[in-house]
Parts: C-alpha cells; structure tokens; sequence
C-alpha cells in the first residue's frame, strides 16, 4: 500500500507526507499517541504530539524527561505538509482520533474508541473522511454492551450481596480507563468509599487532577494489617488475581469487569464469581456505527477479529481492507 | 420460566457448591411443584429428545438476524456454545411470552415442537424467541440443545432435594434411580418420610464407586482387612431379579434388557431373588478370559442379537457384590457376609453368571505382583476392597480403592484441533494425535485432557498461529508439537483408519524437548494391539 498519509513499518503507523508516527512501537524522531496505555504510548521517542486532556497521564507513561507537545481537541497543528488535529475518541481521559488532510483528502486514524458515554473523557466525535482506520477488538456481532446504568445496578447488588454475606468483593479491572470510570459511574449513584490497589493510586489521581469526580479511595495497603475487608468493595488489576496479594481478602467474591465476560465460557474459564460487561472499546453495533459515520471510501482495520469484520464490510459493499500494525503482546491494559 | 431463569442465573453466578445447593434447595421451596420436578429433571441432566436439530437452529438465527451462515459459525466458534451464540446475536424480545411456566414449556410447547415440519418449527422458534426476554431465549435454547453446564451434577440435584425435604442423601439418590418422571406427584413421593417396608421394585440401587490409589498401597495398613479382585473392562451393572422378573441397568442407570438374553436367563436359574453388582464382559470361553472392549461393543448396540452373534460374542455377569436378597436390602452388611451370600447364591447357577474371584495374598508385595499380570488376564489392575465395609452411596473414599496398571505411554504429533464447549469454550482444547505410519502421521488419539491453563492458553495461541486448514470448526496444524499421551489399551479395529483403537488417551506432558521425528510408530501400536 503506498498512500502518501499511511504507511505500516515495523516502527508502527507511519504518516510519510508528515514524516511521523502515530503510537510507534519503538522510538521514533517524531511521534503523535493517541491515548496512554502502554501498549500505545512508548516512551525513548525524540517528540510527541498529544491531546491535552491526557496530558497528565501522557507524563506519567513517557517519563517527565520526554518532549510533549499537548493540543487541544480539534486545534489543527502542522506536521511536515500534513494538517494534523486530534479529536476525541471516548477510549479513556485525553485519547484521541488523529485526523490527518494533505492534498485535498483526509485520512483518519481513530485508535482505540467506543460510542457509549463515559463520564471521565469526552466522547467520539464523528469526522467524514475519505479513509478510517478502525479498530476491531469486538468485532464479532456477539459482542453489544449492555446499558452501563444496568452494568452498575448489578455491580451495586453485587456489592449489596457481599455485604449481607459478609465477605469481600474484589472486582478485577484494567488499572487506567476502567479503573476510573467504574469508580466515577459509581460516584453517580453512591458515595460509598472503594478500596485500591496500589497499582491503581496514580491512575486515579491523575483523573481526579484532571477534575473527574469519583468514589472515596482508599488505597489498600495503608489499611492496617488484619483489616476486615467483609463487605467492603476492592479495586485490583487482573495481575493480581491468584497472587499473595490476594490473600488478605478471605472468602471473597471475585469479578471482573470486561468485555470479554459477554462471553460466559470467558468468565468461567477465568474462574471468576462475576463478569461485569463493560468495555472501552466500541462493540459490534458500535463499529458499524462509525464505519458508516465516517462516510469513508476505504476502511483500514487493525487487530482483533478484523478478518471477520472485513469480510462482513465486503459483502456489505465496503471497501475494507487489513491494516497489520504491531502491538505489543502485552496487550493488557487495553485488551477489553 | 421466571423463577427458573433466577435460579440459573444464581448458579451461574457461584462456583461454590454449597451455595448452589442452597439455591436449588430454596428454589424448590418456592416454586409451584411441577415446575420444580422439571427442574430437578432438566438440572440432573434429563432432556426431552429431538426437539430441533442444530442446523435448524442456525437457520432460525440466520433468519432472525439477516447474518449469513459463516458469520454465525465463526460467533459460535468463539462463543463455543449454541443457545448462548444465538442469545448473544438476536435482538432483544418484547417478553410477551415471559410468564410461561417451565412446565408448560416441558409438558406442552416443546413437545409440540418437535413434532412440527422443519419449516414451521424454524417460524415457531423465531417467534419465541420474538417474545421472550434474553436470560430465558437462553434457557429455551438450551432447554432444546438439551444441556444445560452450570456445574451442576446429578449428585448436587439429590443433595438439594435431600436439604429440602430433610430426607437423607442416599434415599433420596435411592428414589431417583432408573427413570424418573418429572411431575408434581412424583417430586412430592420423594420426599416422604422412609417408611419400613419401602418397595422400590422397579429400581437398581445407587452404584458404590471406588476411587483411585493415589497413596502407597501400604497406607491402607493390614493387607488381611482386604479383599483384593481384578479390576474388570466390561461395563458395570446391576443384575435384579424380583419376584422372577429380570432387569439389568448400566451405571449410568439406563437398562440393558434385551441386550444380554443369556445373562436374563442365567438369573431366572437364581435360586433366590436378588440384587447382584458386577460386570458385563465378552467372554473367551477356550481361554476363560474376557476379551478386549472392543469386542463387548458389538452386543452392546444390539437390542436384539441374533443367535450368530450370541456365539461369536459371548458375555458373561461377573458378580462381585450381593445387595439384595429374597427383598432384603443387604446394603448395609459387611462386604465379607455379603460375599459369602453371593458365593452360595451363584454356587449352581447357568455358566453365564460367574463369581468375580478373590485374590488370596498375605502381603501387599505379593498383591503387586500378582497385579503385574493384569494385563495378561485383560484386567485393569486390582480392586482392593475393606472386608468389613458397608455397600454406599457414590464415590466415597476409603473403602474401596481401584488399583489400576500404570498406563502405556506414546509420543504423538498435534496434527487437529478444534474448540472446546462449556469452560473452555472459544479456545482450542480437543485435539488429534497422530504417530508415523511410515513417512505420514495418521491420526491415532483424541485428547482433551492433562493440559493445565497456562499451557491450554498457551497451546491455543500457537495453534491460531499455525492453522494450514480448516474444515468447519477443525483446525489442521503444522506438524511440530509432541505430546506424551498415556491410554490404557490398544486394540486392533476395522473402524479406525489406522486399524487400532486406543483406549482412554490422555495428555501426560507436552514435549518440547522432543522433535516429530521422535514420535512413535504406528507399527508399534498394531503389534501392542496384537501381542
């Protein structure tokens, strides 16, 4: 494929008209990121273009020492010949689509994005283009999402049940973007305090810097030691289920909020009490939805079922295409 | 279906055994009494045969959502599970059709299903599924795919009834043998109170199974506290005869009438009536051995075998333990007195019924031994029994120990794989081994165990990068990984491509450490079948 404003390398997505990256995997002299998990955001590159509403977490994922250049959404900014904008993609706080014209056309790379609204970001904007670079981590027409205020209900019974039953309620979910919208969700119905894994404490700063408002935390290990977690609702990232850590939580209920738990096998392979259907991602009506959004003429998909969902593009009268761009194969921050 | 659909979704939600029961139990406190006998029925595994088949099924979906074919194969691959791909795709009912109690359902609208042509039967579908709420599209699916995996054994289902009506396990378990009519009058029966003269004349009694010797046979302390037989290969099943009419039924409590007419006669020959527990076995009578599995197979699929096949394939009831005499229930007995009675009882009887022998050692050195030439005898190993044990309930532990041979071992190439249901649902869990049948590996073994998670997940993510073919849900893989598989007999058959059948293959250990080219022969296995 040889398109002045897209290329793949083994650096990642590379715009030649920019002479630029978008999330390159490794370091580059000029990147543009479009949200901070990890496998997206990489630091050692010489410059990076963000969006200033992820500035905070931008930071903390590519060392204070990097060069950071944070736009506002929508402000237009040059790169080489290339009119570049970031707009927002409702992934997490401050990720963005970047939205790339030169030429008289206009391509756009939307990263990692979902339609349901999302109280810690702004959500996806919708930009006619003439080429849209989709994700497709859901692409399979089993994957809808639920209603999240349904999510939530069951979440709080849940929670409800733990502490009749007097045990712990440990919900597993990714430390950035989840994490927090969980917890600012919760912020809408109860002022109930949740407690942390350390894993989470910056994370959740960095939103509430950012003036998201959420629950009461509390980060677990400054609770005293031999503390009674019965009944009591505690936040950790799916690398601690199974681990010592785990150990202070005697009896307790187990979920874990993802995507991936529309699946039932999922949740039961996983061994999980509860699997909560929550995702930052767009689901199948989600996909179509911005497919069709973005008016474009060519459809570019990346990782995920992307053979499935080009297929059902075609025999829809698209014009879809693979587009093979490495990420790391430790895709779990954002895997669900 | 309401209250049913809560109590699936409450044992969906717990992997606890206790809270499931506690669920099941309050739910047949609340629910009317014939939706709770369906529930019982359909929980313990029961299913009402034929409603649709899976392509009609797919071909409802496909017409309720306008998806075409191979998009629903590829969801149900990932989904690995039918009624759920079918819940997951639909849209949302109206729920019209949501306050229809299971036993409607079960007595009235399913079996008017199946009885539809194929064309109104996929109408009919589309319209329930139109008209009920998505958590019971779901139980309806699954209703008509006929399982419901929501870890839920039979077992459980008797350990709730028993909770319930505070009757004890065993009569409960005892009740619910043989078949079991779901109805109301039939859920209340029971739970009635024991009385003293309890007939249960048409029922086998609750199999007592052993359990695998984990431990040094020397843990199990004095070797004259024992009675050692060999482990059978046949199929297990008790031999009744009550007031001079004959059943036999299987373990998995279906009977066998008609099947083995000489071992029906050789009861009827009985100079008592009685409950025997044994084996049914393909006999050599030249040799006075039993024949390989494969030959029992022939006579099992056959309702009525014709006097050829009687003589080609004979069978013989191995009894090994008496639990009833002259409408005595002998159950609770030591197992020397009740051996001692079955002795006497077989001591003239037709040829067809013989007295599993004891194997007489006064040290476990000498049992070993002995146990060596179990393979020899086509035995499994040994069984060791505690002389002074009642007859139980199930598999308890400690009285009854399986002794088996270690097993024969193979290395074998990963040539297939396909998804697995339930658990391991959307990951590639059952796979095809194939050893050298000179310069072409054939397919010899299919395993689905011995992998542990990691190496399951593992395993998966190589063979999605290694598929060379698919053939519907199966994968062909590159020829490069080796397994140790352990099986516990190889026997020669026509039905297999490669001309052996390899009994019980499982994974021992996967073998990075070895090359295809280490992989064995399928010479090797035809003459383990033949020796």
């Amino acid at each position: 494929m040889s398109d002045p404003l897209l290329q793949p390398r083994p650096e990642g997505l590379y715009c030649p008209a920019g002479d630029f990256f978008i999330d390159p995997m490794l370091p580059v002299a000029r990147a543009v990121v479009t949200h901070a998990h990890g496998d997206h955001a990489r630091s050692g590159s010489g410059r990076y273009q963000v969006a200033a509403a992820g500035i905070g977490l931008m930071r903390e994922r590519l060392g204070h020492d990097a060069v950071i250049d944070a736009h506002g959404y929508g402000e237009v900014f040059a790169m080489g010949d290339v009119s570049v904008s970031l707009h927002p993609s409702g992934h997490v706080l401050g990720a963005a689509q970047v939205r790339m014209a030169y030429d008289g056309r206009v391509v756009v790379v939307s990263g990692d994005y979902k339609r349901e609204p999302d109280p810690t970001c702004v959500p996806f904007e919708p930009m006619p283009c003439d080429v849209f670079v989709t994700e497709s981590t859901f692409g399979l027409p089993v994957y809808r999402w639920p209603p999240m205020a349904q999510v939530i209900d069951d979440l709080l019974a849940w929670w409800d049940d733990c502490a009749r039953r007097q045990v712990p309620a440990v919900l597993f979910c990714y430390a950035l973007g989840k994490a927090q919208r969980i917890l600012a969700e919760l912020a809408l119905r109860t002022d109930r305090g949740v407690h942390l894994h350390g894993a989470m404490l910056r994370l959740v700063e960095s939103y509430r810097e950012a003036g998201v408002r959420m629950v009461p935390t509390e980060p677990v290990g400054e609770s005293a030691r031999g503390r009674d977690f019965a009944g009591e609702l505690i936040l950790a990232p799916p690398s601690a289920a199974g681990s010592p850590w785990m150990k202070r939580f005697a009896k307790a209920s187990t979920g874990f909020a993802s995507g991936w738990m529309q699946i039932r096998g999922n949740r039961r392979r996983r061994g999980y009490d509860r699997g909560f259907v929550v995702s930052d991602h767009a689901d199948w009506p989600g996909l179509l939805k911005s497919i069709r959004d973005s008016q474009a003429k060519r459809v570019y998909v990346t990782h995920g079922d992307g053979e499935t969902l080009i297929r059902y593009l075609r025999e829809q009268g698209h014009d879809a295409q693979p587009l093979r761009v490495l990420r790391g194969s430790d895709n779990n921050e954002s895997g669900g | 279906m309401q209250r049913f659909a809560a109590l699936y979704a409450e044992l969906d939600r717990t992997a606890s055994t206790l809270a499931k029961r506690e669920a099941i139990a309050s739910y047949l406190r609340d629910a009317p009494a014939a939706d709770a006998a369906w529930a019982v029925y359909v929980l313990g595994g029961g299913k009402l045969r034929r409603l649709a088949t899976s392509t009609e099924l797919r071909q409802a979906l496909s017409a309720s959502t306008g998806y075409a074919d191979w998009l629903i194969d590829e969801s149900y691959e990932k989904v690995g599970d039918l009624a759920e791909t079918i819940t997951l795709m639909l849209p949302a009912g109206d729920g019209t059709l949501a306050d229809t109690s299971l036993q409607s359902w079960m007595e009235e609208k399913l079996p008017a299903l199946g009885r539809l042509e194929s064309a109104e039967r996929i109408e009919q579908l589309r319209e329930w599924w139109r008209r009920l709420p998505s958590t019971q599209v779901f139980l309806l699916n699954k209703l008509i795919t006929g399982s419901m995996r929501v870890g839920v054994s039979q077992r459980l289902v008797v350990q709730s009834i028993a909770q319930w009506s505070e009757q004890s396990t065993d009569l409960i378990a005892h009740r619910m043998s043989g078949p079991w009519r779901p109805d109301a009058a039939a859920l209340q029966a029971l739970t009635r109170d024991a009385d003293e003269g309890e007939h249960l004349a048409d029922r086998p009694y609750p199999f007592f199974l052993a359990s695998p010797l984990e431990n040094d046979v020397e843990t199990l302390g004095e070797p004259s506290l024992w009675l050692a037989e060999w482990k059978w290969d046949g199929i297990r099943a008790q031999l009744m005869r009550r007031d001079d009419n004959v059943g036999l039924w299987s373990r998995g409590e279906e009977r066998l009438d008609g099947r083995f007419p000489e071992i029906e006669r050789a009861a009827l020959s009985l100079p008592a009536d009685g409950v025997l527990d044994g084996e049914v076995l393909a006999w050599d009578a030249a040799s006075m051995m039993p024949r390989p599995f494969t030959a029992l197979q022939k006579r099992i699929g056959k309702l009525k075998p014709g006097a050829k096949l009687l003589t080609d394939a004979p069978v013989r009831f191995m009894a090994y333990d008496l639990l009833e005499i002259d409408g005595v229930d002998l159950r609770e007995r030591p197992l020397q007195e009740r051996r001692t009675l079955l002795a006497g009882l077989l001591e003239k009887t037709d040829a067809a019924l013989m007295l599993s022998p004891s194997i007489v050692a006064d040290a476990w050195e000498a049992l070993a031994t002995e146990r060596e030439a179990s393979r020899e005898r086509q035995t499994e190993g040994l069984m060791l029994k505690r002389l002074d044990s009642p007859y139980r309930v199930g598999r308890k532990r400690g009285d009854w120990w399986k002794w088996k041979i270690d097993p024969h071992t193979l290395d074998a190439v990963l040539l297939y794989a396909q998804p697995g249901h339930g658990r391991r649902s959307g990951l590639f869990t059952d796979y095809t081994f194939g050893v050298w049948d000179g310069d072409t590996l054939v397919p010899v073994a299919k395993a689905y165990s011995g992998l542990d998670g990691a190496e399951i997940e593992r395993l998966d993510r190589w063979i999605r990068a290694h598929t060379t073919d698919r053939f519907g849900p199966v994968r062909a893989v590159d020829a490069e990984q080796v397994f140790e598989l352990a099986f516990e007999a190889v026997q020669l058959s026509g039905r297999h491509k490669s001309g052996v059948a390899v009994r019980f293959p499982r994974i021992l250990r996967w073998r990075t450490d070895k090359g295809i080219g280490d992989a064995d022969k399928l010479d090797d296995l035809r003459r383990l079948a033949s020796g």
